[in-house]
């Protein structure tokens, strides 16, 4: 009974896209709009099938980029937050400059990270998808280990809890939503990181994918090309959202979304 | 048998240079139920904080059980309930009872036969596997006290614990709880700012004022046990409650009779 229902929350969003579609492909005709600036949604999915092969593996040398960039600077802003939760004063320290720093459009120093690395390996896609990663994983996950109620604290020391012990039975657990919800944004962060380094030149990759079929005026394969990447996007998306789905079967504010 | 012993005890905040206690003596032997009312800013809670060594006093000493505090906390010999019920959202009731079970090192089996003589304990059988957030107030509480309880401290430290709840919830719970402290042969510390609520619960009422912190006098609450509702009407309840009011009104606490929610 909960699946159908839940099958039928969708019912109206599938509808709204289906919808939209059909109205792009039929406007196209009606207001003559050239292919250049919109292709119909039809050749764009017939471009993507007849390309698969193509796209597929450049979707899957972009992908391979944005995922070993989400698992290294995902996992490095959570290290270096565990770090420094340990340590008030430090934290304190660098909140703001890392607050600060996660504004800085990173992605700006995509072609100097091709100067420090190897352009002809995956290094510098996978180390701007990674710094676009490390600081609001950090930042969040910081923020969720400092976030424990101190009437918490004081009743793990009545206990006499150590700092390890109270570490790992309450300020893990309080910070894990503001984990998830940070990698999520990373997933999103990865993907645009990799297809922004692409573009300067990865061979065989979705980025220059775009950026080749463009110059060609073959706008279908551009966007069947950018179809696969929210294609991938969305699945890695999706991934995390059901790990989190799982691990935080507990979470309040979570069951009160409904879905999320 | 004395369970704690304090004295001489004063407490400072650096903060500010506010002393919160100041020259206390107090001592209190086992089975008693002791309140501990006052208006805000009399210490009560700090009091009860330094009994369970979650802050250390200034000068002076406590011992809980003959041993300084911090050894006793150490050797988990008291249970502490909070004003709010403090329940991990992330654990089940079951769990959440388990948990000073868990951090002693109990196995299993043992821990889930406790936990449930626990839960039938505060009348709270078949929500073990509920979450926090799906009880009510007076339910959280009895989850905290039942948490409290799980590990037999002889010693239950209760900081207004029932100071959030409803007028009726917090008469049933009072009267739970006095039922629970009975048959557990235990000794209370409880902190309140409910004169009635002090002499309906205890064998002993003290008195603190503010600025600083001390003990102003301190009330025998010699009503018989069991106490009912109809403790509450009988005409020696009314004047022990006035007994502890006019201390209060000699500490400066206001003229209503209710001494105020504590500022936390």
């Amino acid at each position: 009974m909960n699946a159908t229902r839940k099958i039928a929350d969708w019912i109206p969003a599938i509808a709204v896209f289906f919808l939209g579609v059909v109205v792009w492909q039929v406007s196209i005709d009606i207001f003559d709009i050239q292919k250049f600036l919109l292709p119909k949604p039809g050749s764009i999915v017939s471009a993507f099938w007849t390309q698969r092969s193509t796209l597929w593996s450049a979707g899957w040398l972009t992908l391979k980029e944005a995922l070993g960039g989400f698992a290294i600077g995902s996992a490095l802003g959570i290290l270096f937050a565990t770090a420094l939760a340990r340590f008030r004063r430090i934290s304190a320290a660098l909140m703001p400059i890392a607050i600060a720093a996660n504004a800085v459009p990173i992605i700006a120093f995509s072609p100097i990270f091709n100067a420090w690395f190897d352009p002809l390996s995956p290094s510098p896609r996978i180390a701007t998808a990674g710094v676009l990663c490390f600081f609001p994983v950090f930042v969040n996950t910081l923020r969720g280990l400092t976030s424990v109620k101190p009437a918490q604290i004081e009743l793990m020391r009545s206990y006499a809890a150590g700092e390890i012990e109270i570490f790992r039975r309450v300020r893990v657990p309080t910070a894990l939503p503001f984990v998830f919800s940070a990698l999520k944004v990373a997933t999103v962060l990865a993907m645009i990181g990799a297809i922004v380094a692409d573009y300067f030149g990865t061979f065989g990759s979705l980025g220059i994918t775009i950026k080749n079929s463009v110059s060609l005026f073959d706008f279908e394969t551009a966007w069947a090309a950018i179809l696969t990447a929210s294609i991938l996007g969305v699945a890695m998306y999706v991934a995390v959202s059901l790990v989190e789905r799982f691990a935080l079967q507990w979470d309040p504010t979570r069951q009160e979304r409904g879905t999320a | 048998m004395t369970v704690v012993e304090i004295k001489g005890l004063t407490k400072t905040f650096p903060k500010g240079n506010v002393t919160a206690l100041n020259g206390i003596d107090l001592q209190i032997e086992a089975g008693e139920f002791v309140s501990l009312i006052g208006p805000s800013g009399c210490g009560k809670s700090t009091l009860l904080r330094l009994i369970g060594d979650l802050t250390a006093p200034s000068e002076g000493t406590v011992e809980v059980n003959g041993k300084p505090a911090p050894r006793a906390r150490a050797d988990h010999d008291y249970g502490m309930v909070f004003q709010d019920s403090v329940l991990f959202d992330w654990r089940t009731v079951a769990k959440n009872v388990a948990l000073p079970l868990e951090m002693l090192g109990w196995e299993r089996a043992k821990r889930k036969q406790r936990v449930d003589e626990m839960l039938g304990l505060v009348e709270l059988q078949g929500f073990g596997d509920h979450h926090p957030w799906q009880l009510s107030g007076g339910m959280q509480m009895r989850v905290a006290i039942a948490r409290a309880l799980a590990f037999e401290p002889a010693l239950l430290l209760m900081d207004e614990p029932f100071g959030a709840l409803d007028e009726m919830t917090r008469e049933r719970l009072n009267i739970e709880l006095l039922e629970i402290w009975r048959r557990m042969q235990s000794t209370v510390v409880f902190v309140t700012h409910s004169i009635s609520e002090a002499v309906f619960l205890s064998t002993r009422v003290v008195v603190m004022s503010p600025r600083p912190g001390r003990i102003a006098g301190s009330v025998a609450v010699d009503l018989p046990q069991p106490r009912t509702n109809d403790t509450r009407e009988e005409t020696r309840f009314f004047e022990l409650v006035t007994e502890v009011r006019e201390l209060l009104r000699g500490v400066g606490a206001d003229e209503h009779g209710s001494v105020g929610a504590e500022a936390r």
